[in-house]
């Protein structure tokens, strides 16, 4: 047996490539196991689904849920309702952003604005807004102008309250310097205290995101038209249970990318911050 | 006393002053009456709802269904999140389904429970459960992976067994974040119900709701949907309380 030479600079043995080669191993750990338990939920599914338990009412085989998924591609259906659905549900969103930033910067920069949305806001984050659905189609009826106005209403309690919280948490030394340096009261907001309020507003944006989607599906399923939920309902209504479970499949592909792209845009945002890991989320 | 009851008065002022403009907008006919009836009107038929029982019925069928399937996410979601902080194959096993269920849009499921388990309690119980399982089994992981390692060791020198460790030091620390955790909980527990019953249901405030307003009784129509939101605000409020009572011996240390 020959021993291995000894690393000129550290005088360890070269054998291990210790750290590095450990971590890895870690990570692809991971990466497999992550695969590993999605495929035996897939496997699962597609057993029990066959197995004769159920009928295919109740569970339609994973398979026949992706051949269904294909046809709707195929055939554009697919292009159009998730289309509709991610417009809304995006549209919506960026609404409730724009407005809900504003909102929060005015009520922390004015007393008045304050002392009238202060407690709207503390009473009204709190309640299940979706039960005002039907009184927005009262008001709106059932076409887009309804379903976005339903999402901001949902969505933007997060992203107010989420402002005015960073707003307030604004170091005041960081304040005063920039406004003894000479900065505008324009200039402090637009590179001082946004800046620095920006972690927790994105955490607002990140809690009104999910609360979009959710609110653009059962908006959908209740107002009916294109859409996946109102896809869905459809397919419901004719018991045609295949295309139910494509649909979820569908939502929840979408839902995944969204979140997944708004911690992306976090991490890219908040490169600067020292905090620039996404929050404790999973 | 005195002082404190007027701070109250102009801090809520906005929303009476809010109240007295709906009134006054219905009443002189600003609006359609029939897309915003009279504040006073809608009083009147709350306490209409609430004498011949219809109220009553249906909010007792919703509470239930609230209690059931959060009361079963809190249990199973908390098992769950301490098991994956605690022992590793569980983690590895189940963290990447929660990474994958967490950003599912949970009233995506709505067709598929009622496909399962009909039109009554069973479907809205099961959205409910799904649906909250995942906060609080976010919360309760967070929670119980930062518990301090220093007290750990500490409590597994002094001689407590594994299970001891888990119960005593590690449930206790895991507390502040699965609180959290169960708060989102609570707030997507009233979003999923109230969901599922106006898409699909026999009784409770949903279906309520939707009934009264196909029927036209718009004014009766508005008291359900603000009773359905006073108790979603109501269950935040008192939830608060109670978990800032539970973390009293936090704050006293």
């Amino acid at each position: 047996m020959q021993s291995m030479p000894p690393n000129a600079s550290t005088g360890e043995p070269l054998n291990g490539l210790p750290e590095k080669a450990a971590r890895l191993a870690v990570n692809l750990m991971r990466a497999f196991a992550r695969v590993f338990s999605i495929l035996v939920l897939l496997a699962a599914w597609q057993w029990l689904s066959q197995s004769g338990t159920f009928t295919p009412y109740q569970l339609p085989s994973f398979t026949a849920v992706v051949g269904r998924i294909w046809d709707d591609a195929t055939t554009g259906d697919l292009a159009i309702n998730a289309g509709l659905t991610l417009y809304r549900a995006l549209a919506g969103f960026a609404i409730c952003a724009v407005l809900g930033i504003a909102i929060g910067m005015a009520m922390s920069r004015s007393v008045i604005a304050n002392w009238f949305f202060d407690p709207i806001i503390s009473v009204g984050f709190p309640m299940p807004k979706i039960a005002f659905l039907p009184v927005i189609i009262l008001w709106l009826g059932v076409y887009d102008t309804a379903k976005i106005t339903m999402i901001v209403f949902d969505g933007i309690f997060p992203v107010i309250a989420a402002t005015v919280i960073g707003i307030q948490g604004v170091e005041k030394e960081l304040i005063w310097s920039a406004r003894n340096m000479g900065a505008s009261k324009y200039e402090v907001l637009r590179h001082v205290v946004l800046p620095a309020a920006s972690p927790q507003i994105i955490t607002g944006l990140q809690v009104a995101l999910p609360l979009s989607l959710i609110v653009t599906v059962v908006a959908e399923m209740l107002m009916g038209g294109y859409g996946l939920g109102g896809a869905m309902m459809q397919a419901a209504h004719f018991a045609n249970s295949t295309s139910v479970f494509a649909g979820i499949v569908e939502i929840a592909v979408i839902g995944y990318v969204l979140i997944k792209a708004m911690a992306l845009v976090r991490r890219r945002l908040l490169v600067w911050h020292p905090e620039a890991n996404a929050p404790a989320t999973a | 006393m005195i002082a404190s009851l007027r701070s109250n008065f102009v801090r809520y002022l906005p929303l009476l002053i809010l109240a007295a403009a709906w009134e006054i907008a219905a009443r002189f006919e600003l609006v359609s009456t029939t897309a915003l009836p009279p504040l006073s009107d809608v009083v009147r038929s709350w306490v209409e709802l609430l004498l011949d029982g219809d109220l009553v019925r249906n909010s007792a069928a919703s509470l239930f269904r609230i209690a059931a399937g959060l009361g079963l996410s809190v249990i199973i979601g908390t098992i769950i999140g301490i098991g994956m902080a605690w022992w590793k194959p569980v983690n590895i096993l189940i963290a990447p389904i929660v990474e994958v269920l967490y950003p599912v849009p949970k009233s995506a499921l709505i067709p598929v429970t009622v496909i399962w388990l009909g039109y009554g309690d069973g479907s809205k119980i099961l959205l409910i459960f799904l649906g909250c399982m995942v906060p609080v089994t976010i919360g309760a992981f967070n929670g119980a992976r930062a518990s301090e390692q220093v007290l750990v060791w500490s409590a597994r020198s002094m001689g407590a067994g594994k299970l001891r460790v888990l119960w005593d030091v590690v449930a206790p620390g895991a507390l502040p974040e699965l609180l959290n955790g169960i708060r989102t909980a609570v707030a997507l527990s009233f979003i999923l119900l109230v969901s599922a019953e106006l898409i699909a249901a026999q009784k409770g405030f949903g279906f309520l709701i939707g009934s009264l307003g196909a029927g036209g009784s718009y004014s009766a129509m508005y008291a359900v949907v603000l009773t359905v939101a006073f108790l979603g605000f109501a269950a935040d409020r008192a939830y608060l309380m109670i978990a800032k009572r539970t973390l009293a011996w936090r704050e006293a240390a």
